[in-house]
């Protein structure tokens, strides 16, 4: 353990992504204390898209909501369908994953080829065919795109247990008579944590950005909930007279993306090297 | 290597069955009744009970399926509520400036990605290295619409050189192919850097430079050829992420492509014209797949198929 938190310490990006990930988390937690306005009730059309100034240091988007505030607060919108996304994703995904590399066989086929099937959407496509059917809005959403992740869980656990299944520990703790299911969760998953935790860190870097991406198609969180991409999407008609409208969010989106990018690969570094390039 | 070639095109079958299931239940789980949206607020019940006969609708489930297959094997995959036209048409005009975005990309991004990843593996820890690998991490990290609408700002804005958005000539091609791309070239520079930068240090690279062959034949002829493969894997890779960042491209530029016409169709609850998008964008990613799996086993004679 030690060891591991060395080599994450001298990994000088993984660091910096690190603080990155948790100045937006302090940001989200102080939000309605250090924000100068209230996000969507501090609105005045004589002041709409004005530019950053000292009343507003970001200037004020298309109904003169000061846009540091939205900012601030979306960050706790953005982070929080972060976490949501990626534990629907891990707590569907992982189990099935976890069983169907476990008992192999005619049960891992069928559960492989409907994989197969999902993986068929490519990317955000399969969280917006899933926001179709429950409708557009911020927690609609954000089960959408942990749906959409269970997939690449499936994947990965699968992977992981397949490997431990063979190895001596597992066999000895067969011959003492230990259950199958004991075995699943006592020593086989405990030591896929490594792909485990690197791709739900890498994860939240894609939640993010989808989550982003649905607010801006206009399927995710609605107005007036402050969320960068749905800030984005409103304010792109604006983009000739108030450039800084669409460019303030979309920073925020790739600070906190970055963050946990450049977090994740250092995890990975640090836990487990074998693991580059194969995630 | 045929018999390789069949058997893949033999197990796409399957997937591609599963995605109609797919596709199809998810349309039934739908909020609103079709059969009512098609006739009407104001239909009466005899009126929608009609149309609900005529579109089928009054038929058990897998019977439905079996009538929904049929159709898409003659072509027939209904009318858009919104416009009345076959969707087969609405859906097939729309996919070809997709696919056109698509490939420009992904032409973009092999051709980016693949240069500056060589490049900078060639000349690790240079001026080159360092700027080349922090753009890759901000293109890796940016999202896809606000990158687009930067360049939007940037280059038709402030500089007025290119079109904002539509589609027709070249230039209007150039944004949002910039803009999609972005994300894959900061992806296959990184990939390639890394598989270049182990390649370089291998023996033969060593007895290449030893025979006093000079750097770039060194570097093209000898790493580069065997970094290749795994870098071809890694574009095939990128096409499903391209197609489904097509989608928030198109949304930026007013591209008019099938991504647009799908997320308009969800907002405008024209079912028949999102299941028949849905379906045209799932079944070219798995034909593309298959595609770049079997290129994939022409190019790399190491692999061995039984």
């Amino acid at each position: 353990m030690r060891d591991i938190l060395k080599r994450l310490l001298r990994h000088r990006l993984a660091v910096f992504g690190a603080c990155l990930i948790g100045t937006f988390a302090l940001l989200a937690v102080l939000a309605p204390y250090i924000s100068p306005y209230h996000p969507t009730r501090d609105f005045s059309l004589a002041n709409k898209l004005a530019p950053p100034s000292s009343a507003h240091w970001l200037g004020t988007d298309e109904l003169g909501r000061d846009m540091l505030t939205r900012i601030l607060h979306g960050a706790q919108t953005s982070l929080m369908m972060g976490v949501v996304a990626v534990s629907i994703g891990l707590f569907i995904g992982a189990p099935i994953g976890a069983i169907s590399g476990y008992y192999g066989g005619s049960l891992d086929m069928t559960v492989q080829r409907f994989v197969e099937i999902l993986m068929a959407f490519p990317g955000i496509l399969l969280a917006i065919v899933v926001v179709a059917v429950l409708g557009p809005g911020m927690w609609n959403a954000m089960i959408a795109v942990g749906i959409a992740f269970v997939p690449t869980y499936v994947r990965v656990v699968r992977g992981s247990v397949l490997e431990m299944r063979e190895r001596e520990f597992v066999e000895a703790a067969r011959a003492l008579g230990a259950g199958h299911g004991a075995i699943i969760r006592r020593h086989i998953l405990p030591n896929c944590l490594a792909p485990i935790i690197v791709i739900c860190t890498l994860e939240m870097g894609s939640a993010i950005l989808w989550a982003a991406g649905l607010g801006f198609l206009g399927l995710g969180a609605q107005p007036p909930t402050p969320e960068w991409g749905t800030m984005l999407g409103r304010s792109r008609v604006y983009i000739r007279a108030a450039p800084h409208v669409t460019t303030f969010p979309g920073v925020a989106i790739m600070l906190a993306v970055l963050g946990f990018n450049l977090f994740g690969d250092g995890l990975r570094d640090a836990l487990d090297p074998r693991l580059r390039g194969r995630m | 290597m045929i018999q390789y070639t069949l058997r893949r095109l033999f197990m796409a079958i399957p997937t591609l069955l599963g995605v109609t299931v797919l596709v199809f239940g998810i349309v039934r789980m739908l909020p609103g009744d079709p059969a009512q949206t098609l006739a009407g607020v104001y239909a009466t019940r005899d009126t929608v009970e009609r149309v609900r006969r005529e579109l089928g609708l009054d038929q058990p489930i897998h019977m439905q399926y079996v009538q929904f297959m049929s159709g898409l094997f003659q072509g027939d995959l209904g009318r858009s509520i919104r416009t009345g036209r076959p969707v087969s048409i609405e859906v097939w005009e729309r996919l070809l400036p997709t696919l056109e975005l698509t490939a420009m990309s992904l032409l973009l991004a092999t051709l980016f990605g693949i240069t500056a990843g060589v490049v900078s593996a060639s000349k690790p820890y240079s001026l080159f290295d360092y700027t080349s690998m922090a753009l890759a991490l901000v293109g890796v990290s940016a999202p896809v619409f606000w990158l687009g609408l930067m360049l939007m700002l940037l280059f038709s804005v402030q500089l007025g050189w290119l079109p904002a958005a539509g589609r027709g000539t070249i230039n209007h091609l150039i944004l949002p192919s910039i803009a999609l791309a972005a994300n894959s070239i900061a992806l296959i520079a990184r990939f390639t850097r890394s598989t270049m930068l182990e390649v370089l240090r291998m023996e033969y690279v060593g007895t290449a430079r030893a025979k006093g062959l000079r750097e770039p034949t060194v570097i093209l002829r000898h790493a580069f050829r065997n970094a290749l493969i795994a870098v071809i894997t890694i574009v095939g890779l990128r096409f499903g992420t391209l197609l489904s960042g097509a989608v928030l491209t198109e949304t930026v530029f007013n591209w008019p492509g099938v991504g647009r016409l799908m997320v308009d169709s969800i907002l405008a609850r024209d079912y028949p014209v999102v299941q028949g998008a849905v379906l045209m964008v799932a079944g070219s990613f798995v034909v593309i797949n298959l595609v770049v799996d079997l290129l994939y086993s022409v190019v790399n004679p190491r692999v061995q198929y039984g």
